[in-house]
């Protein structure tokens, strides 16, 4: 009993996070900035910052991830942090010679009021960026938001910075496709590409978190967005963000300063938020439905009504990120399952609001909170047992001692592989999530059964 | 693999054994702003060398992450309590930076006390917390008079230099509970195990081994550790110090105060784990059956494990070994581990290494051995290509690194799930070791597949 120390009785906390389900910004930034080609993600601030985040990425994808640092030392602490990111921008160009630099900024760098638009600047003047390369930053408070805000704010950073309008159309779509898997980013393109439609998808980092061994040690693996394809954003037709709080603030920015016209989505988790996306698309490209799209989804339907009686009425509890957490709730609903337990470590408000609609039907028997930890969800799941659990790898120590079917899903996932690989959105991508959930809870019926009751064809 | 340029500045971070170069490695330095750096920071070593004290609470003052990128990442054993494994953070939001965090850690503290009862406290101190001026101090020491326990301050201001400051940290908020306690009566024919934090159940070897030799183990800091057992340790006689960074200077406190004298050992590798022992037992030499008990452990030990160490040793021989540590220390250990099973150190390079310990690994090392101090991925690779490694060994950062270039990979940090020490470790080791680097997957990778048909 790992978490034996958690009581079911449940008390008010206000001061206090026990067992996060989140973490900070600048962690968000740098998965965004590796899903740029040749990019040199770098953190502005302490050492361990960067440390951690490198090696938490490492974990979840098993992948070598690059991304380098200030190094503040008390000093830097005391008269601000210019010197070393000038220095840091000058030895990173030199030694590493990736094609820019994507700077994010700790809560330390913050709260001494660093000015990174400036030292950016200084550093231009003082001839630190070669030419035809470039350095782009975004502000990332550990202190406000989470993880997710962090990628949002380089994603934006990343449009913004590079845009430029020349009043000729590219012919293509901008696609944010939202704090997903490499995995997903191809299915995303695929789906759109399988439409007719040409995407710049943009943070991308397929090819660089699941990249092949070689026998080589690349630094910028192939994969990622190219500078020019961010550069000819303002030149796109239209732009669809997945995911409000990961995608919303860059396709809005380039609608506001660029007049790209821009749509919000949910990201197109499970039938009808994959249908919603398809349909999108089709309006917006003027595009008509293929075949091939029509099958896959066909398909998915095809398995939901085949295993519906395995997945009626089952409890679920779930933990992880508000983008992924609404349309997997809706998913969820959608094939007969009861979610009763919803949290996310993510502020905001429409988070609940979203929950509660989607789960309507069950009246105000639903628990949901955003922000909470997982030391709440595992209380809530003492006073009422579910029959499966969806998180992150954290969840391993609840399902572990409530012993629950568990599915692994979100980030980070620090203990078995696949995410990297395997999409769960779009069709094709809930066939997916359908195989992993019904996988445990058949196990699980097929562990618990009674020899007689014990089952081959199932 | 291109060819890469070393920033000037690194020139002396690197030497080459047997090259032209006279020998004045640099290093104790700040990295480089800019470098992509294995290092981490203040905050990390605090954390690593005190959580595995499982009775304890551990509570990270700060923003979220440093909490969630630590919440039991070490997978330091106890075989009791768990309350180190669960992660509690005051999750400061951006009103807490401007009105400061020192009423919510108030409340947390008191909450958390209330809730599991631990038997002491530790708050860490993250970046943050030194730049808005919170005074921890003083908070641990109102809530310490509520709530009658040790609630201990721990200065791991991410920013306040590097690892090994963190470790210093760790040490003095160690110091502070050890010193709590009235009673420091000397227990005879006792020892401390410092350094040691039953990462895959290690402290137990080495507890078994200190028990046969009728030595009485008082606190292990901190492998699973008890607050209780850490406030004993004024209580020892001697001090036995692993892991050169860490806790040494735990050491010269306890010296300095209760005059408790300390050595430096190491329990990877046959040579080394013998040695410490004998050490110990040549302390106590007042009692000779100790000496001889240590004797007649050695010797079945060494004679147990021989046998299976020699059939590694068969395929393994001639093989290259690249390592890269925490610690200059453990990799002294290492060059002499991998030689008990025939392998050739070709690159060596530590995170936090001293000049004599730089000294010390050039002493160790064959000609044209690269030695590297605070490396970066590229030079890790660039070598291990060069030199045509079999293995590497190295952490979290390295491992797929490692794999990518098609080279076998041994965990010889925090992510190592067997114990590695004492004899039993030697024998762990190589096994895991055997096991990587005659692993066929190897053959299939295409710069290896390659040089095999050109011979």
């Amino acid at each position: 009993m790992l978490l034996r120390h958690t009581p079911k009785e449940i008390t008010e906390r206000k001061s206090l996070t026990i067992n996060p389900v989140k973490t900070c910004q600048p962690i968000g930034a740098m998965y965004a900035a590796l899903g740029i080609h040749g990019c040199m993600p770098h953190s502005h601030g302490s050492q361990g910052c960067c440390a951690y985040h490198r090696s938490t990425l490492t974990r979840h994808y098993r992948e070598p991830i690059m991304a380098a640092t200030s190094s503040f030392t008390e000093g830097a602490s005391v008269f601000g942090g210019q010197a070393n990111l000038v220095q840091a921008i000058d030895n990173i160009f030199t030694t590493y010679d990736p094609d820019l630099i994507a700077v994010h900024t700790t809560c330390l760098s913050e709260t001494i009021g660093d000015d990174v638009n400036q030292i950016v600047d200084k550093a231009h003047k003082d001839g630190k960026v070669p030419a035809g390369k470039y350095v782009i930053h975004c502000s990332t408070p550990s202190y406000v938001g989470s993880h997710v805000t962090g990628f949002s704010n380089m994603v934006k950073a990343m449009a913004v910075q590079f845009a430029q309008k020349t009043g000729k159309t590219n012919g293509k779509f901008n696609i944010v496709p939202g704090y997903v898997e490499p995995s997903d980013m191809t299915e995303i393109k695929d789906m759109v590409k399988t439409l007719g439609i040409d995407p710049i998808l943009f943070p991308d980092t397929s090819g660089i978190l699941n990249g092949p061994l070689t026998g080589k040690y690349a630094m910028y693996p192939k994969g990622g967005v190219s500078v020019k394809e961010l550069k000819s954003t303002g030149d796109s037709l239209g732009s669809i963000g997945l995911g409000t709080l990961a995608s919303a603030d860059a396709v809005r920015a380039l609608d506001t300063q660029f007049k790209v016209p821009c749509q919000v989505l949910d990201l197109p988790i499970g039938l009808l938020a994959t249908d919603r996306f398809i349909n999108t698309l089709r309006t917006a490209a003027g595009v008509c439905v293929p075949d091939a799209i029509t099958q896959d989804r066909g398909r998915l339907l095809d398995v939901i009504s085949d295993m519906q009686s395995y997945l009626y009425g089952k409890k679920v509890a779930l933990a992880g990120d508000p983008d992924q957490l609404i349309p997997l709730t809706e998913f969820l609903v959608t094939i007969g399952m009861k979610p009763v337990h919803i949290v996310t470590g993510t502020p905001g408000k429409a988070f609940t609001a979203r929950i509660k609609e989607i789960t309507a039907r069950f009246g105000d028997d639903i628990n949901v909170k955003g922000p909470g930890d997982m030391f709440t969800l595992h209380q809530w799941i003492k006073n009422e047992p579910v029959d499966l659990l969806i998180a992150n790898t954290y969840g391993k120590y609840i399902a572990r001692d409530e012993d629950i079917p568990y599915v692994r899903f979100g980030f980070p996932i620090l203990d078995r592989v696949g995410h990297a690989y395997f999409p769960t959105v779009g069709y094709r991508g809930g066939i997916r999530l359908l195989e992993k959930i019904l996988g445990v809870l058949m196990d699980r019926q097929d562990r618990d059964a009674l020899e007689e009751s014990f089952e081959l064809v199932m | 693999m291109t060819l890469i340029s070393v920033l000037e500045a690194r020139q002396k971070q690197i030497f080459t054994k047997g090259g032209n170069a006279s020998f004045d490695m640099s290093c104790e330095t700040k990295s480089l702003a800019g470098a992509v750096s294995q290092r981490a920071c203040v905050f990390c070593g605090s954390r690593v060398v005190i959580y595995p004290i499982a009775d304890a609470l551990h509570l990270i003052h700060g923003p979220i992450g440093c909490a969630s990128f630590t919440w039991d990442i070490r997978g330091a054993l106890s075989s009791g309590p768990e309350l180190h494994r669960m992660s509690f953070s005051t999750d400061l939001s951006e009103t807490d930076i401007i009105y400061g965090g020192e009423k919510k850690l108030e409340k947390a503290l008191l909450e958390l006390i209330e809730k599991y009862s631990p038997k002491a406290a530790f708050v860490y101190c993250t970046c943050i917390v030194g730049i808005i001026g919170d005074d921890v101090g003083a908070v641990c020491k109102a809530v310490e008079e509520t709530a009658k326990i040790p609630v201990i301050p721990v200065h791991s201001e991410g920013f306040k230099g590097t690892k090994k400051d963190g470790y210093k940290a760790a040490c003095d908020a160690l110091f502070n509970l050890i010193q709590r306690n009235p009673n420091q009566k000397t227990i005879p024919e006792s020892i401390n195990i410092l350094g040691e934090f039953n990462i895959g159940g290690e402290t137990w070897i080495i507890k078994k081994y200190y028990e046969a030799m009728g030595v009485k183990v008082v606190s292990v800091i901190t492998g699973d550790g008890r607050v209780n057992e850490v406030m004993q340790a004024g209580r020892a006689c001697l001090n036995v110090v692993q892991c050169s960074g860490s806790v040494t200077h735990l050491a010269k406190d306890m010296e300095r105060e209760y005059g408790i004298p300390y050595i430096r050992v190491s329990y990877f590798g046959i040579e080394d784990t013998s040695d410490a022992l004998y050490k110990v037992a040549s302390h106590f030499k007042d009692n000779p059956e100790i000496m001889e008990k240590t004797m007649a452990l050695v010797k079945e030990e060494v004679s147990r494990i021989i046998p299976g160490l020699e059939a590694r040793k068969k395929d393994l021989a001639g093989k290259k070994a690249a390592l890269y540590v925490g610690g200059a220390f453990k990799a002294f250990s290492l060059i002499k581990a991998l030689k008990t099973i025939g392998m050739r150190v070709i690159l060596a390079g530590s995170q936090t290494g001293t000049r004599e310990d730089y000294e010390i690994l050039r002493q160790m090392c064959d000609e044209g051995t690269v030695i590297l101090d605070d490396a970066n991925p590229l030079e890790l690779a660039k070598y291990a290509v060069e030199k045509d490694a079999d293995l590497f060994i190295g952490g979290v950062k390295e491992r797929p690194i490692a794999y990518k270039m098609g080279i076998g990979f041994c965990d010889h940090n925090h992510e190592r799930k067997i114990p590695l020490v004492g004899f039993e470790g030697m024998e762990n080791f190589a096994e895991e070791v055997h096991s990587t680097v005659t692993s066929p997957v190897w053959d299939l990778v295409p710069r290896r597949a390659r040089g095999k048909k050109e011979c």
